[in-house]
C-alpha cells in the first residue's frame, strides 16, 4: 500500500544530511513551512545549500535556521525583507554566501530543474551585473543569458489538503514556490493543514499530483510567522 | 534654477495619468510603492485585471481592517484580497506571464532612467549593501508595455532622468514611458520626446533640471 504519511515532523526529516540543498517554499510568510524548519534546526543538518525566495524574518523559521549557523549558501531573488536582520548581518560578515537570482529565473531553474531540463535561455538579466560571465546566444535577433537548472536533494513545503498519495492543493497565494520545489527535489516533504481521503480532491484539482511527493506531515495549525516575530520568538523557544 | 522649482503634479495626480494612459482590458502588473495608486485611478468604463507576480492574477483591493489573511498577500508582502474571477498560480506560471509578454502592462518606480529606456531600480551598487532583485529584471524583459512613475530628481536634486545610468541596471533600453511630476517622456529612438508638462513649466525650464536631452 502506498502512504506517504508519516506521523511527526522529527520523521520527515530525519535523513536530511549535512551539505544537502534543500528547497523551502514560501514568498515571506505565506507558504513558509515553519514546523518543518524548526524540525530540521532540532535535526542538526549543517552546511546546507537553501533555495528560497527570501531568508526569512524575525529568528523563527528559515531566519532561525540561519542564525544556528546551518546554512553554508543562500539561493534567493530577495534577501532582505521587513524584520529580516538575521542574513544580513552574517552576509556583511562574509559567513554566508548568496547567490541572488531573479526571481523568475528562480522559478524557471526550479521548474527545468524537475523537468529534466538542465539549463535553458531567458531574456531577463540581459546586460545587467546579473548576467556577468554567463553564456549568451541569439535567437531572432534579441540576445538571451543561459541559466542553469536547480535540483535539490531535499524540498521542504506548506500545503493545505494532502491525501496519502501525495496529491497536493495549496492555500491562495501560498502555492507560490510549492508545486515546482516538489518537482525539482529528489525527497519532497509536505506539511499540510488537513489530510484528506483519496478522492475527496477533485482530481480536476489537484495541484501538484502525488508522483512529486515523498512524505506528508500533518500540522493542523502552523504557527504564523509574523505573529511570532512581532512577539519576539526565537526558536528553539 | 532651484529657486525657479515650480510645484509640478501631486503623486496622486501622476497615477492618475497612468492610469489614463491604460487601454480597456488590460493586465496590469504595479511596482511595489507609488505605483500601487494607479488603482485608485481607474477611468470610468475601464476594467483592467491586476497580475502580482507572487501568483494571483485579479487582485483587488487592500483588506477592511481584521481581515487580513497572510496567505493572501501581493509582491510586496501586504494583504490583498482576490476579485470574482481571480485565480492562483505557482511562480513558473506567474512568470510564464510575464516573460511570455502576456502581462499588458507593468509600472514601476526607478532610481534612474536613461535616455535611451535603460532602467536602474534594484540596486544603488553601494559597497556591503546586501543586494536583492526580485521581479524587476523579469518583469522589465516580459512585459508587453513598461512604464515609470517617479519624482523627476531625488530630494537632494540629483538627476533622474539621466544620460547614462551609474546605477546597476534593471534592464537595457525597457522603458517606454517616463511619468514623473514635472513632464510625461516618451523613450523614442530619437531620446525623450516630451508629451506632457505640468502647468506652468516652460520647455526651457524642463531641460534645465533633466540631465537628459529631451525634446517636443
Amino acid at each position: 500500500m502506498i502512504n506517504k504519511i508519516v506521523t511527526s515532523v522529527e520523521e520527515a526529516v530525519q535523513d536530511i544530511f549535512d551539505g544537502a540543498t534543500v528547497m523551502i517554499s514560501g514568498f515571506g510568510e505565506a507558504g513558509s513551512p515553519i514546523e518543518l524548519i524548526h524540525a530540521l534546526i532540532d535535526q542538526g543538518a549543517k552546511n546546507l545549500t537553501i533555495v528560497s525566495n527570501n531568508t526569512g524574518s524575525g529568528e523563527v523559521g528559515l531566519a532561525a535556521l540561519i542564525a544556528h549557523k546551518r546554512v553554508k549558501k543562500m539561493i534567493c531573488s530577495f534577501p532582505r525583507t521587513a524584520n529580516s536582520t538575521v542574513f544580513p548581518e552574517l552576509y556583511k560578515k562574509g559567513e554566508i554566501e548568496l547567490e541572488l537570482v531573479p526571481q523568475g529565473t528562480l522559478a524557471e531553474r526550479i521548474r527545468a530543474g524537475g523537468a529534466g531540463i538542465p539549463a535553458f535561455f531567458t531574456p531577463t538579466s540581459v546586460g545587467t551585473p546579473l548576467a556577468e560571465g554567463k553564456e549568451t546566444r541569439v535567437f531572432d535577433e534579441l540576445t538571451y543569458v543561459m541559466e542553469n537548472a536547480i535540483k535539490a536533494d531535499f524540498a521542504l513545503v506548506k500545503a493545505l489538503k494532502a491525501d496519502r498519495y501525495g496529491n497536493l492543493v495549496y492555500n491562495k497565494t501560498a502555492r507560490n514556490f510549492g508545486p515546482i520545489m516538489c518537482t525539482a527535489a529528489k525527497t519532497a516533504i509536505v506539511q499540510a493543514e488537513q489530510l484528506v481521503e483519496l478522492g475527496d480532491i477533485d482530481p480536476e484539482c489537484v495541484v501538484t499530483p502525488g508522483i512529486f511527493v515523498k512524505r506528508v506531515v500533518k500540522i493542523t495549525n502552523p504557527a504564523q510567522e509574523s505573529k511570532l516575530v512581532a512577539e519576539n520568538r526565537r526558536y528553539p523557544w | 534654477m532651484v529657486n525657479e522649482l515650480k510645484e509640478g503634479w501631486n503623486v496622486n495626480q501622476m497615477a492618475q495619468k497612468v492610469a489614463r494612459d491604460i487601454p480597456d482590458g488590460s493586465y496590469v502588473n504595479l511596482g511595489i510603492g507609488i505605483p500601487e495608486k494607479v488603482a485608485a485611478f481607474v477611468p470610468e468604463g475601464r476594467e483592467f485585471i491586476y497580475h502580482t507576480e507572487n501568483g494571483l492574477l485579479g487582485m483587488g483591493p487592500v483588506p477592511a481592517e481584521g481581515q487580513e489573511d497572510p496567505e493572501l498577500i501581493n509582491a510586496g508582502k501586504k494583504a490583498v484580497t482576490a476579485i470574482p474571477g481571480a485565480c492562483y498560480f505557482h511562480h513558473a506560471d506567474s512568470f510564464t506571464m510575464i516573460r511570455g509578454k502576456h502581462i499588458d502592462v507593468c509600472v514601476l518606480g526607478a532610481l534612474q532612467v536613461a535616455e535611451n529606456g535603460d532602467l536602474a531600480n534594484w540596486s544603488t551598487g553601494e559597497p556591503g549593501a546586501i543586494p536583492a532583485v526580485g521581479g524587476a529584471m523579469d518583469l522589465v524583459a516580459g512585459v508587453k508595455t513598461i512604464y515609470v512613475i517617479t519624482k523627476h530628481n531625488t530630494k537632494t536634486g540629483e538627476a533622474k532622468i539621466v544620460k547614462n545610468c551609474s546605477y546597476p541596471l534593471t534592464g537595457k533600453a525597457v522603458v517606454n514611458r517616463i511619468y514623473t511630476d514635472l513632464a510625461i517622456l516618451d523613450v523614442t529612438e530619437k531620446g525623450l520626446k516630451v508629451i506632457e508638462m505640468a502647468p506652468g513649466l516652460s520647455f526651457d525650464y524642463l531641460q534645465s533640471v533633466t540631465e537628459a536631452h529631451i525634446f517636443q
